[in-house]
């Protein structure tokens, strides 16, 4: 997984309460198993009923087309597991989302992708939002990992918090699967423990073979 | 000290902690789908790492699956490559695959239980929003990204923080012809599309008690609309009614152990929970959506709401709702003409649900214009319906009966609304464009989704079924 430290771009405003994983990443019957991320990221809601791009939303905007972070609303990914949510994110160089609050399991996908999820108190987002809209993609922000800071603008600067854990596993690009392989012999000594006490868990066959 | 059943299935399957403070929990039953495991397989592949329990994972076709008889891989182009990348790895890696032809092919959450793959007490992920489904048999399910789906192939572990515990005390007995899903609709609109974030939910009380398994499918299934990403039923003599004798639950000596131990499987009187919610179910009636979000409800006999009415933090997305719907604020919603009814998905796909549908069918035919779908939830489920003549019933009334799979729940299949059109459907997720682009789509329960079929209209069904009589 790509390390994030720290990224700076153009702050887009998408300021609506749960944003579902449909709208982010629609299923857009491809037939090919490499899909187009890129082209996926809020494709319906980019266009409008006649397919032609709709200049009203945001990513469409001439000073937000080259967005590299997203500020938004309370329970950002709803829905759908889908992981195409994150990587239709990362496919378009936006690598923070700043929202109220996120859906368990986007904020879970969006640490497995080194897609930092910033998440502000009502006072926090309040004052950040507004100084986004004010700044209206006039002038990059910075989301600094390592100092927990948003910088931007006229000497703006928030401190925002995040799990400790989480921002190690953010600021070394750890790899996840491997942090859990060094508990293998936990793994298997469960195993051996849960055959003895719930055998029926350990062992799976079809009864009528 | 008491405990809840949350807490004993996870400190059971609690394998150690992670350096960064996460817990492992053990994954005894994986169920992939087609529409994601190739993903996984690529990053095995690429990462050199093997699957760790094959003999514990299963995998479906169900979500890009084409729905008309006689399928095959070649019935929806857009799901070609999907079926044989899911072909391919699961053969590569030795793991039982319910392949589009199989006899037991069907949605993920319709076939572990039914089949018994998945058990009370146990633990069980599968890389979709629905997982939890299966909570109505007592089992702790987790919906799961794709790199999470790898890394269970990879440990047969999840790294998970443990969630908070909500319980929700459903009470009272339901009228006629209010089910499972209208419960669950209900208390989506209360607690509202965020409401159980962060929590694993277990559903009890009267309610509950009263449900059959596959209602308290239904009424997990729904945890997530909420944002609980787990919820479940803790097991009773009915679950374990329910279970015995399916082809992959523990047999002989082996199911009477197992039966001593799913017997221990309640939460303790005293034990504390987080958060606990009560709903009062006794005077509820049919509900259906109004909006675009499954939290946008009302009783069929209501209106679509006024503003002023709703919450000003949420009036923002009823007004995007309004527009996106169709639909004036003070529009009642039975009387509203539909253009399309949908009967499926791992919601309301089940043999209780199509006996539901068809018993208001029955004798009658749906109303001209209107398109009518049924797509069993499985395989098994298809051939037990067409052995009691469900289908019989569902064609001679005008019905399409399909092949089973997911089909216009997300419309990864290509059986999707055209746009404008109004639809009933026993699906989880009335989101923009979800049915297809511009579709409206309402969502109620098998009841009053075939209520509706007849009727060309959003009706109650108690309404059609007394002017019957």
């Amino acid at each position: 997984m790509q390390p994030f430290t720290s990224h700076s771009g153009i702050a887009a405003p998408l300021l609506r309460d749960d944003v579902n994983t449909d709208q982010i990443a629609p299923i857009l019957q491809s037939r090919n198993l490499k899909e187009d991320y890129r082209a996926m990221l809020f494709m319906r809601a980019r266009q409008r009923d006649d397919g032609s791009e709709d200049p009203d939303f945001v990513l469409n905007k001439p000073q937000f087309r080259k967005a590299g972070i997203l500020v938004t609303g309370h329970n950002f990914g709803a829905g759908s597991s889908r992981e195409s949510a994150v990587w239709s994110m990362l496919a378009n160089d936006i690598r923070v989302i700043v929202a109220r609050s996120f859906a368990d399991i986007y904020r879970e996908n969006c640490l497995q992708n080194g897609l930092l999820p910033v998440v502000l108190g009502a006072d926090d987002a309040d004052a950040f939002t507004a100084r986004v809209v004010a700044v209206d993609g006039g002038a990059p922000f910075t989301v600094d990992l390592v100092a927990q800071r948003i910088t931007g603008p006229d000497g703006f600067a928030l401190a925002f918090e995040i799990a400790g854990a989480d921002r190690m596993r953010l600021l070394e690009g750890l790899d996840d699967i491997g942090l859990t392989l060094k508990h293998m012999d936990e793994i298997v000594g469960w195993e051996r423990r849960a055959a003895a006490a719930q055998p029926w868990l350990q062992g799976v066959q079809d009864g009528r073979r | 000290m008491p405990r809840t059943l949350f807490d004993k299935i996870w400190d059971f399957h609690l394998v150690g902690q992670r350096a960064d403070g996460r817990d492992l929990i053990y994954i005894d039953r994986h169920v992939l789908h087609e529409l994601h495991a190739h993903h996984s397989f690529a990053q095995l592949e690429k990462q050199h790492r093997r699957v760790h329990r094959p003999d514990l994972t299963f995998a479906v076709q169900d979500h890009t699956v084409a729905t008309k008889p006689g399928r095959d891989d070649d019935t929806n182009p857009s799901g070609t490559a999907f079926l044989k990348a899911m072909r391919e790895g699961t053969r590569k890696h030795g793991i039982r695959l319910f392949d589009i032809d199989d006899p037991e092919q069907g949605i993920s959450h319709v076939v572990a239980p039914e089949l018994g793959i998945v058990l009370p007490g146990a633990t069980h992920a599968v890389p979709d929003s629905h997982a939890s489904t299966v909570g109505g048999v007592g089992a702790l399910a987790f919906g799961c990204g794709t790199s999470e789906l790898t890394h269970i192939l990879a440990t047969q572990v999840m790294a998970l923080k443990r969630p908070k515990r909500l319980r929700a005390r459903l009470e009272g007995r339901l009228g006629p012809h209010v089910s499972a899903k209208d419960v669950a609709l209900r208390l989506i609109a209360e607690l509202g599309v965020a409401g159980a974030r962060g929590h694993a939910v277990e559903y009890a009380g009267a309610a509950v008690r009263a449900m059959p398994i596959e209602q308290r499918m239904t009424l997990c299934n729904l945890n997530i609309e909420m944002g609980g990403r787990s919820g479940f039923v803790a097991p009773d003599d009915a679950t374990f009614a329910w279970l015995q004798g399916r082809p992959y639950v523990p047999q002989g000596a082996m199911w009477d152990r197992a039966l001593d131990y799913w017997r221990s499987l309640v939460t303790d009187d005293d034990a504390a929970f987080d958060r606990e919610v009560v709903l009062d179910c006794s005077a509820l009636e049919p509900q259906i959506t109004w909006g675009t979000d499954p939290s946008q409800v009302v009783g069929i006999s209501g209106r679509v709401p006024d503003p002023a009415a709703i919450d000003p933090n949420r009036r923002a997305a009823a007004q995007s709702a309004f527009g996106y719907m169709g639909l004036a604020p003070g529009t009642p919603l039975a009387g509203l003409p539909v253009d399309r009814v949908f009967i499926g998905s791992c919601t309301n796909s089940r043999l209780p649900d199509l006996e539901v549908a068809a018993a208001v069918v029955r004798g009658r035919r749906v109303a001209e214009g209107v398109v009518a779908m049924v797509v069993p939830g499985s395989s098994t489920v298809k051939r037990e319906a067409e052995a009691a003549g469900l289908d019989r019933v569902f064609r001679d009334a005008g019905f399409f009966w399909g092949e089973s799979g997911c089909s216009m729940c997300a419309g990864g299949n290509g059986d999707r609304g055209q746009p404008g059109e109004r639809c009933v459907s026993t699906t989880n997720r009335n989101f923009e464009n979800r049915q297809g682009p511009k579709v409206r789509t309402h969502l109620a329960s098998p009841a009053t989704a075939a209520a509706t079929a007849i009727a060309g209209h959003i009706a109650d069904v108690r309404q059609l079924l007394l002017g019957a009589t």
